[in-house]
């Protein structure tokens, strides 16, 4: 049990000026599961880039299964038994399974041969691991779960022994994800060795058996997880003492600042998005929507701040009418106190290629504060702008660079800044720590607390449902453009995770 | 004449204007297939019709026309192919930069070779390919109908038509058939899944970029060594165009273009059929505007009567390896 299936010794990498990984030393034994923990950018992908061949790393070996291999394209790492699992699914979507499984090993240069055996094959691999799917299923109508479970079959169609799944979960429902690791147990158990990448300290504790943290392209420490705890791993992560759970008193809502009714949304080929949703957000409260992402939680957002036309239905913001009746336009809604903090802050929120203070002012660019007759008022933009810098702490707090090259947690707290500090009566929110990482994450999260206890009505969209679960007061569940049930926070992950998945409807409607 | 006189020789002319757009929509469709989109249909074309008129002129052999005109297509592929696959360029810009570059190196080198105004030196015998009239014409000729049907549209053709026909089966044969095709259409719709497979993606789509080079060379050789005698300055007329809008037609599928293509033929054929003839109840019709139809109708069609023409879902796109 204790040879080793990989071991990577002083591997170096930089692409330019970054250093992806610094020096790494790495061991992973055999028949277990292996984690890699860190914060977005902390160098884990490249290294498992660098192991599938990808990427050659400037310095360093790599053995598999204690001899040294020279992994120079994916056809040595897949002839190693190495086999990944990409975070985006390498999968044709207009192609069947069995047609993703077999490209790159057809094994013959006209089809017809190679199928029958490549058929039989998968009714073994589905027999042998109980990944059932339909071979003559076509991908773009497979849901995401079964997609995944593609991706695993074509690695093990190429008798991968080793199976590297890069942040597997990002996609799927709670019960979807605990299918998955019910799966990577079995093949543990069959003796293959599997490296589990990710960001969620959950996942680590859940299903590995020794994990290795990174921090800014170092392996900081490696632990058995049973002899580890979350606060421990949290802290390598980030390098100093995070707060995990978030401190919050007990929400005093007031007055209905606003009030959703039977909200219709239409996407642009017709198909109906948001359906019949009502909700309302008091003062002083934060309600939080879960909901697995594509299930009209952002259509519903972008139909209450005025981006999107809703097809019936009303939108009170303040009592006054907005939205499908009333006003739709989102620079109006801006002035009338409706903030947002768009899901995607890189399509929406930002101009990368804009100075931070540009960005600052983006959308209040029509404040008199900021304008000398029709011209702008640099001086107050970019004075204004190093407050907000200041007081939310982003670095490098330089309110002249390109805010592309600031990390994503700075640029969400760009936003952030933007839209919290012009004092709004409601605040929309979505995805508020997409690509965040933990210690900005902490801040992020206290800053919607301190805005709720000024009595800001809060609506908050998150596809992280421990992040919803820690900073709402009311949650409300989406799945398939409907609000399908209401919880409190206590409510347990395994409830709010079959109404994600739509399970619990049935008994719902029967109560 | 009576009317199957008429149609007879329409559907003949059919075949005759359909073969070039089928080789080039072919064309097309190999390189679109794998995520390069091809402008320059039209330009290869062009060149390859020039080259193969001034080539066999020469060198007095038809055989060595069509060498040529492959040759120089391929040429211009390969650097379509370095501009938008090694390069991440534009695939529009480039497509631009090559039609244009062939419309006006061929007037200028044929000017300066032949001096005869752009054009090449009139071919015959050797140089310039035959029409082949196949077994039985004569055995069959005495039977009503079926013997002028067989004389005229099934025999009598060029050797480049019977093969621009049986190129529409054997490309679907290879795009849905082969371990190529397989990778081929992969790589247009998603060269991560490629490329993680352990193919190269660059391989793959200069495969293809060639593919549709030879295929744009016999098209052009077509053109100013078959239906024609000799090369005339800008003798594509847009067909590479036309092409192209038959392949989206077709949503790029091999026998859907092979009907697209015998559609825009038709309406060609058509558009010089009505040439000074009255139409009932309209009268006489502009020639300008029966020539114009193909175009219209492209128009019409594409705006919006086949519904939603999904193109390969990388097309247009420089595959970056994702970090």
């Amino acid at each position: 049990m204790d040879d080793l299936a990989i071991e990577l010794k002083g591997i170096d990498k930089s692409f330019g000026a970054v250093h992806a990984n610094k020096n790494i030393n790495l061991a992973v034994r055999k028949g277990t599961i292996h984690g890699i923990i860190g914060e977005n950018g902390a160098g884990k992908s490249t290294m498992m880039s660098i192991l599938y061949g990808f990427y050659q790393a400037d310095r360093g070996d790599i053995m598999v299964n204690g001899s040294k291999v020279i992994i120079r394209d994916p056809n040595v790492a897949i002839a190693s038994g190495i086999g990944m699992v990409h975070q985006h699914f390498m999968l044709v979507d207009n192609f069947t399974v069995l047609e993703n499984v077999m490209l790159g090993a057809e094994e013959n240069a006209i089809l017809n041969r190679g199928i029958t055996k490549a058929r039989a094959e998968l009714k073994r691999l589905e027999r042998e691991y109980a990944l059932d799917v339909n071979a003559d299923a076509v991908i773009e109508e497979l849901p995401v779960g079964l997609q995944q479970r593609v991706e695993i079959l074509k690695a093990l169609y190429r008798s991968a022994e080793i199976l590297i799944l890069d942040e597997p979960t990002g996609v799927l429902t709670p019960p979807e994800a605990d299918h998955l690791f019910r799966i990577l147990r079995q093949l543990r158990d069959q003796g293959k060795t599997i490296i589990l990448i990710t960001h969620k300290l959950r996942e680590i504790m859940a299903i590995t058996d020794e994990v290795s943290v990174m921090r800014r392209g170092e392996i900081v420490a490696t632990r058995e997880t049973a002899t580890t705890s979350v606060e421990e791993l949290a802290e390598l992560m980030v390098g100093r003492r995070v707060l995990l759970q978030v401190e919050k008193g007990d929400a005093s809502p007031t007055d209905v600042k606003l009030a959703v009714t039977n909200l219709t949304v239409r996407d642009g080929r017709g198909v109906v998005m948001v359906d019949n949703v009502s909700l309302d957000v008091r003062a002083g409260e934060i309600v939080g929507i879960a909901g697995v992402a594509g299930n009209g939680q952002s259509e519903l957002l972008e139909a209450i701040t005025g981006i999107r036309r809703a097809e019936s239905g009303t939108v009170l913001l303040d009592g006054e009418a907005i939205g499908a009746t009333g006003e739709a336009d989102p620079a109006l809604l801006r002035k009338r106190g409706l903030a947002h903090v768009p899901e995607d802050r890189h399509h929406m929120g930002l101009v990368l290629s804009f100075e931070e203070n540009e960005n600052a002012i983006l959308g209040y660019h029509d404040d008199p504060e900021y304008l000398n007759g029709p011209m702008l008022n640099l001086e107050n933009i970019r004075n204004s702008a190093q407050e907000s810098v200041e007081k939310y702490d982003i670095r490098p707090p330089d309110v002249r660079l390109k805010t592309a090259n600031f990390s994503g947690g700075n640029q969400q707290k760009i936003v952030l800044a933007r839209e919290m500090e012009r004092d709004p009566i409601v605040l929309i929110i979505g995805q508020p720590t997409r690509g965040v990482d933990v210690g900005a994450i902490e801040f992020i999260h206290k800053r919607i607390i301190e805005m709720r206890d000024a009595g800001k009505a809060i609506l908050l969209v998150s596809v992280e449902l421990d992040e919803i679960r820690s900073l709402s007061d009311r949650i409300l569940v989406m799945f398939a453009g409907r609000v399908v049930g209401e919880r409190t926070p206590e409510a347990t992950e395994g409830e709010l995770g079959l109404l994600m998945a739509g399970v619990e409807e049935d008994q719902e409607a029967a109560q | 004449m009576d009317y199957f006189q008429i149609a007879l020789v329409t559907l003949e002319a059919t075949i005759r204007l359909s073969v070039p757009l089928v080789l080039a929509a072919l064309a097309g469709l190999f390189s679109e297939r794998a995520g390069i989109f091809d402008i320059g249909l039209e330009g290869k074309m062009l060149a390859a019709a020039f080259a193969g008129g001034a080539a066999a002129a020469v060198y007095d052999s038809a055989f060595l026309g069509l060498l040529a005109a492959i040759a120089v297509s391929v040429c211009l592929a390969l650097v379509h192919g370095y501009a938008s696959i090694t390069q991440r360029g534009n695939q529009i810009v480039s497509g631009v930069a090559i039609n244009f570059i062939a419309i006006g190196a061929t007037v200028i080198l044929g000017q300066a070779w032949f001096r005869q105004g752009g054009r090449t030196p009139q071919l015959g015998g050797d140089s310039r390919f035959e029409a082949v009239t196949l077994p039985f014409v004569d055995t069959l000729a005495d039977i009503p109908y079926l013997g002028d049907i067989y004389a005229n549209l099934i025999s009598g053709h060029f050797l480049l038509t019977y093969f621009a026909f049986a190129m529409v089966p054997f490309s679907w044969w290879v795009l849905y058939r082969t371990r190529f095709g397989l990778r081929l259409r992969a790589v247009g719709e998603n060269p991560g899944a490629v490329d993680t497979a352990g193919i190269s993606v660059t391989r793959m789509r200069y495969l293809a970029v060639i593919c549709c080079g030879i295929l744009c060379g016999f098209a052009g050789a077509y053109l100013s060594m078959a239906v024609a005698a000799g090369f005339v300055k800008g003798m594509t007329a847009g067909k590479g165009f036309i092409a192209l809008a038959a392949l989206i037609f077709a949503k790029w599928k091999p026998v859907n273009v092979m009907l697209a293509c015998l559609l825009f033929g038709f309406l060609d054929a058509l558009a010089i059929l009505m040439q000074g003839r009255p139409l009932p109840l309209i009268g006489e019709v502009p020639v300008q505007f029966m020539q114009a139809l193909p175009y219209i109708l492209t128009v019409i069609l594409l705006a919006g009567f086949i519904g939603k023409a999904i193109p390969p879902k990388a097309g247009g796109v420089p595959y970056v390896k994702e970090r």
